[in-house]
């Protein structure tokens, strides 16, 4: 009964999503009426489609096997854990999550955005209510995930082996908020686009949206890419898988989108290119959704997959880019184009920055399509891997992290060069001095090694050298350096800690990769073998019982450089439902460095395959992305930038603005 | 029933795409000489193994991949250079199997996509700024400009 009911409420906030788009699409010049009809119909929607979801949620943790979906991917045995997890570990359980997570956004404009613009608010929620229905509609009608069986089954069949793991409880519903986080931005441009009021305001009202999602998207991705790592059992963290790629992409032009807003907001300038990366950015988290879920693709991260719903999809993605698109055409040109700047300025900085990041995006995007185009208009079959993506991708974020360091100390409109070369030679120097040292020590086998360790390091302390030159260390006594460096202004310090971030995270990379080292051997119990100054003891193998699998159980003492023993522990497991193997690799965390020990087959002796890795400072790649979200979330916290404040604040800030403006005058010039 | 067929369908797919128990190069494969087993390594890493989804052979624990990976072990042993062993490779299992693929007429468009959007972005960009110039409007701030942008930097403290 319940399930009927979600089925019910799913159906009924399709009908209002109708309702409010079309509306809100006519009226949205008229009275305040409609005004708050759309915005309730928004809040109504959101409570509908979380009953919705909860009622399937709820036949999962119950086993309700007569409720198909639970049947297909659950069982009675699984931890609770995961049969809620295993609500989204499925196509139909996915696209509801993606359901829920758009009205949630829209509910969310509804509520903080009372003091947006009456009529801009109108045709956000619109907008938010044509895409909200054609994703319900693709739900009710192609991926019902309220299908009931009868007679039910006793026992389900299991969630895929691979997903019973913390890992699907946070990756994707991350992931969403971060792909579906953007429709929001794709809406106001619409919205921009159809009123033609588009002004530093509106850059204002986008921008926290832009970070909200984008917080979300980046660590969605690192979750993703940390996720596979241990749980794959080979080691890597990152693939240029298709899957992978395509939330990549929404990322990279995420991140150009969140620069550019940056130039709308402050200097008024770029405002077509801040509206054409909004529909870009969104359009590419659907291209995304439909190359993941139409089963174009089909790779190690597809978990579900059904060809006949790819049409559906396509039809979505082409009818909804398509008209962003036309919209877009029509109405860009009568735009004013904003505030003039020199090339050598904070605004020529991030004009650069969009430039690479944009091409980056979408040389991503050629290498992901090209061999299903030429497949289809030719019939030649190619691959695309790795080795083409390091290399494209890599040509172009060496200038990209030259430049940033420059960019952030640029002023706005006109800066001088030279002037900020002079302040950044600290940290180049430093920089260099590192990347020598570590030359030295390792030898020049390891090629570019050196120049990438300078790289990182020359991005993370050129973004610090920004906050330690504002607060005029060396300069001034000690103690008024440190007051002025903690009363620098939030924004100064998100952008220091979020590029900061970056270098840490091209320092991982490229440690990781140029200085693993592995050991690939057979071990019999009571064995040892040495790698990268550690002895691995192989001490126990025996076999244990799971809640739904069998464990074949493998311990070892790992004793590092300074004698002391840590214990570490791998294991294979069977599933029992599917009767499917999975690798828990064991990792141990030495630092930012990790010991990865994964055991494979026993031959005929029971000698036990056993393949080591030593995995030097691999932490530091999620780590610095840890630094990009974290600044994130800094930023939003910044009161300006917050959603529904400006008319509170404004009477509080015209008063604080006597107290402070003195101060503050040598902000920003630099 | 159809949705139990899509199931089954299913967990094959997945049971050959995931990566499971075994791995990649097993111990016996690896060669004593260090610097061909290093080669072979490298060559692996750039080969696709063809009932996987995405993995190279190095990584791939399928068993045609470690026939692959023999196999490359096998023509450099013979004393193959690197593009011989991968033309071998290449004339027995086609153009599918390179993870780098090649530049011919065909991917003409694949290798020169990114140079050519950089290069067209970058040329834009240099008009843009060079017909501004033109105009002859200053582009120092005007006195709105100043004291627009002293009230936006004020709020961002």
């Amino acid at each position: 009964m319940l399930i009927e009911l979600g089925h019910f409420a799913l159906i009924l906030a399709f009908v209002i999503a109708i309702i409010q788009a079309v509306l809100g699409l006519i009226y949205w010049r008229s009275d305040v009426r409609i005004a708050n009809f759309v915005r309730s119909a928004a809040i109504w929607q959101f409570i509908l489609i979380s009953f919705s979801f909860m009622s399937v949620v709820y036949a999962f943790v119950v086993s309700d096997f007569s409720l198909s979906l639970a049947y297909q991917h659950s069982y009675s045995l699984q931890p609770l854990i995961y049969k809620i997890t295993a609500v989204w570990g499925n196509h139909e359980g996915s696209i509801l999550l993606w359901v829920l997570i758009l009205v949630l956004f829209s509910a969310a404009v509804a509520v903080f955005g009372r003091d947006l613009p009456r009529q801009l608010r109108t045709l956000v929620l619109a907008v938010q209510g044509i895409l909200g229905a054609a994703f319900m509609g693709f739900s009710i009608f192609t991926s019902n995930p309220f299908a009931r069986l009868d007679p039910a089954p006793f026992e389900g069949t299991d969630l895929n082996p691979i997903l019973q793991d913390i890992g699907l409880a946070i990756h994707p519903p991350l992931l969403y908020l971060g792909y579906v986080g953007f429709s929001v931005c794709f809406s106001f441009a619409i919205a921009a686009l159809i009123s033609g009021k588009i002004d530093a305001a509106w850059a204002r009202w986008v921008r926290p949206w832009t970070v909200v999602s984008w917080v979300f998207l980046t660590l969605g991705n690192a979750m993703g890419s940390y996720w596979a790592y241990y749980e794959l059992g080979w080691g890597g963290w990152w693939f240029w898988d298709p899957v992978e790629n395509s939330s990549f992409m929404p990322w990279l032009v995420g991140t150009a989108l969140m620069h550019s807003a940056i130039v709308m907001e402050k200097r008024n300038a770029l405002k077509i290119w801040t509206i054409f990366l909004a529909i870009m950015t969104f359009s590419l988290s659907l291209l995304g959704a439909f190359l993941v879920r139409s089963g174009i693709l089909t790779s190690v991260h597809t978990f579900a997959s059904d060809p006949t719903r790819g049409l559906v999809l396509l039809a979505l993605l082409g009818v909804s880019i398509g008209a962003a698109f036309t919209i877009f055409a029509i109405r860009a040109p009568s735009l004013r184009a904003g505030g003039l700047f020199a090339p050598i300025s904070r605004e020529g900085a991030l004009v650069l920055n969009n430039l690479f990041l944009a091409t980056a995006t979408a040389a991503i995007l050629v290498g992901t399509l090209y061999p299903l185009i030429l497949d289809a208009l030719m019939g030649a079959r190619i691959s695309v891997g790795a080795p083409f993506f390091d290399l494209t991708f890599g040509v172009l974020m060496v200038p990209l992290l030259i430049v940033l360091p420059f960019g952030a100390f640029l002023g706005w409109k006109r800066a001088d060069l030279i002037a900020v070369t002079q302040r950044l030679a600290g940290a180049a120097g430093l920089a260099l001095l590192i990347a020598i040292v570590i030359f030295m020590l390792t030898g020049a086998e390891i090629r570019l090694a050196p120049l990438g360790v300078f790289l990182g390091f020359w991005v993370a302390f050129g973004s610090m050298a920004d906050l330690i030159y504002r607060s005029k260390f060396g300069k001034i006594a000690l103690g008024e350096s440190l007051k002025r460096l903690f009363g620098l202004s939030k924004s100064i310090w998100s952008t220091a800690l979020a590029h900061f971030g970056v270098g840490v995270t091209v320092i991982g990379i490229v440690i990781v990769s140029a200085w693993e080292s592995e050991n690939i051997t057979t071990m019999k119990v009571g064995e040892s073998v040495d790698l990268a100054g550690y002895s691995i003891k192989f001490t126990v193998a025996d076999e244990r019982q799971g809640p739904n699998y069998t464990i074949s159980h493998f311990e070892f003492d790992v004793m590092a450089k300074n004698g002391k023993v840590r214990q570490v522990v791998s294991e294979k497991r069977v599933y029992m439902a599917s009767s499917m193997p999975t690798t828990e690799a064991g990792i141990l965390t030495y630092g930012f460095s990790q010991l990865y020990v994964a055991v494979g087959d026993a031959d005929e002796e029971g000698v036990q395959v056993v393949r080591i890795w030593h995995k030097p400072y691999i932490l530091l790649i999620w780590i610095g992305t840890l630094f990009m979200a974290g600044a994130g979330f800094l930023s939003l916290s910044n009161r300006k930038a917050r959603v529904g404040v400006p008319k509170q604040a404004k009477a509080k800030r015209a008063k604080a603005k006597v107290n402070k403006s003195k101060a503050k005058t040598n902000k920003g010039s630099a | 029933m159809n949705f139990k067929k899509l199931f089954l369908a299913f967990s094959l797919v997945f049971s050959l795409l995931t990566p499971i128990a075994a791995f990649a190069v097993l111990p016996s494969e690896i060669l004593d000489d260090p610097v061909l087993e290093e080669r072979a390594r490298d060559l692996s890493k750039n080969l696709r193994c063809l009932v996987c989804q995405n993995q190279n052979i190095d990584e791939s624990d399928a068993p045609l991949a470690a026939d692959l990976r023999v196999l490359v072990r096998e023509r450099l042993i013979a004393g193959d250079s690197n593009k011989q062993v991968i033309d071998y490779v290449v004339a027995r299992y086609g153009e599918y199997v390179l993870l780098n693929p090649v530049l011919g007429p065909h991917t003409i468009i694949l290798w020169t996509a990114m140079p050519i959007i950089l290069l067209g972005g970058g040329i834009f960009l240099f008009f843009l700024v060079k017909r501004r110039k033109k105009t002859g409007k200053s582009i120092s701030l005007s006195k709105e400009e100043k004291a627009a942008l002293a009230e936006l930097e004020k709020h961002d403290v």
